[in-house]
């Protein structure tokens, strides 16, 4: 089936077998490999994207499901050469090691912000609780999140 | 593999009714890990994203009707919270953000698991779930509903379009036990409310959901009535004697906040 949707902004489509997931038409067909692939089930967060403002596990919306519908992904939040801010944090922080999470920590965390622009920790923890990193590299990672919403 | 994409509630019965078979999908947070891990390859597929009539909520008289759309995120953000406050309780330990964005009231009561988080703060609220075919709509109390693990009395041609409720008002509370806050599956959970009488109903501890209740003069039996209502098994989560005692312990502490 083809599907048309709108990715950071521009319209983009593919021809998709009809069981897949929006992360596998993102990563495998439309060009945005970005948003990383792990569990496939919800738990790591590395996939993480906005379906229409909601940040969501990619992995859990099936691609027919986007059809007609905006996506942002990781790649959508530089401006050309520019960072964003959340991305600059994460290098200035040291909050990336093998840097498999980052893409779906970004997202998440500009969600964050854009919801919620002076998270306190507890906050952060709960916003951020559906990614996980196996370098363990959490406290980098609230440096960069204090660091982008300029509590550091 | 087909995908149809109904545009309306009656389109989406239509469609459930001439295909029985086809696995309807809402937030996708679980029919999606079927199909990731290829638990299941259904020849159709329902995508009830389009079906405005089944987003959010909405008041009846005397009752509210929860859209089988509506989601965890909406039930813990918005007014539901003071209105149902230990089904929002339940909807905030669900997943994570991610997942409460996108999993719905109606998913939860359609996978039938015994430990849908949904469920025990809804049966001490004598919910009831509104089944719809082509065939018309019935209203199923939710402890008729779920018949058993994973098993409801849900037709093949028939779609969970809503949950209704009348809010009793009474004071209530939610917990579950798990290795960590976010992204568990309850060992065990607790709903347990105190208004005319005491009112439990837990999960994970009994194949369907269970109501257990007593007067309110008869408070300091409760917690051990509560547990002695669970039937767990021992699995990968935690032993039986574990989630009975631990029902034990979670409702006297339930007890001292709705109490309060």
């Amino acid at each position: 089936m083809r599907i048309t949707v709108r990715i950071n902004g521009d319209e983009h489509q593919a021809d998709c077998w009809e069981g897949e997931s929006l992360l596998f038409a993102l990563r495998e067909k439309l060009g945005f490999p970005g948003s990383k692939n792990a569990c496939e089930q919800g738990e790591c967060g590395s996939c993480s994207v906005l379906l229409d403002g909601a940040l969501v596990c990619a992995c859990l919306v099936l691609a027919a499901q986007a059809d007609g519908h905006d996506v942002t992904t990781v790649e959508g939040l530089a401006e050309g050469e520019t960072l964003h801010a959340v991305q600059q944090a994460f290098v200035d922080a040291g909050a990336v090691q093998c840097g498999f999470c980052t893409p779906g920590l970004v997202v998440a965390t500009a969600d964050l912000l854009q919801r919620n622009a002076s998270p306190s920790d507890d906050e952060i923890r709960e916003a951020l609780s559906g990614n996980l990193c196996r370098c363990t590299g959490y406290a980098k990672i609230f440096d960069a999140v204090r660091l982008a919403a300029g509590k550091a | 593999m087909d995908v149809l994409t109904p545009r309306s509630l009656d389109e989406a019965l239509q469609l459930k009714a001439e295909h029985p078979d086809a696995w309807p999908i809402q937030g996708g947070t679980d029919v999606m890990v079927a199909l990731n891990f290829d638990r299941g390859r259904p020849a159709t597929m329902l995508n009830l994203n389009e079906v405005q009539e089944l987003r959010g909520w909405w008041r009846g008289d005397g009752s509210l009707r929860l859209g089988s759309g509506l989601t965890y995120a909406e039930i813990e953000h918005g007014e539901l919270r003071t209105v149902l406050p230990a089904l929002a309780e339940a909807s905030r330990t669900v997943g994570s953000p991610q997942i409460r964005n996108r999993g719905t009231i109606g998913g939860n009561l359609a996978t039938s698991s015994p430990a849908g988080d949904a469920l025990p703060p809804l049966l001490i609220e004598d919910a009831v779930v509104e089944c719809a075919s082509v065939r018309g709509t019935r209203e199923v109390p939710l402890g008729d509903f779920v018949t058993g693990v994973k098993r409801n009395a849900l037709a093949a041609d028939e779609l969970i379009t809503a949950v209704v409720v009348a809010p009793s008002g009474a004071a209530q509370t939610f917990m579950k036990i798990g290795p960590r806050n976010a992204m568990v599956i309850a060992v065990v959970s607790l709903a347990v409310s105190a208004g005319d009488e005491l009112r439990a109903s837990f999960g994970s501890a009994s194949p369907k959901p269970v109501l257990v209740t007593a007067p309110r003069a008869e408070a300091a039996g409760f917690p051990a009535q509560v547990a002695g209502a669970a039937t767990p098994i021992d699995d990968v989560r935690g032993t039986r004697a574990y989630r009975v005692h631990a029902l034990e312990v979670l409702t006297r502490r339930a007890l001292e906040r709705v109490l309060a």
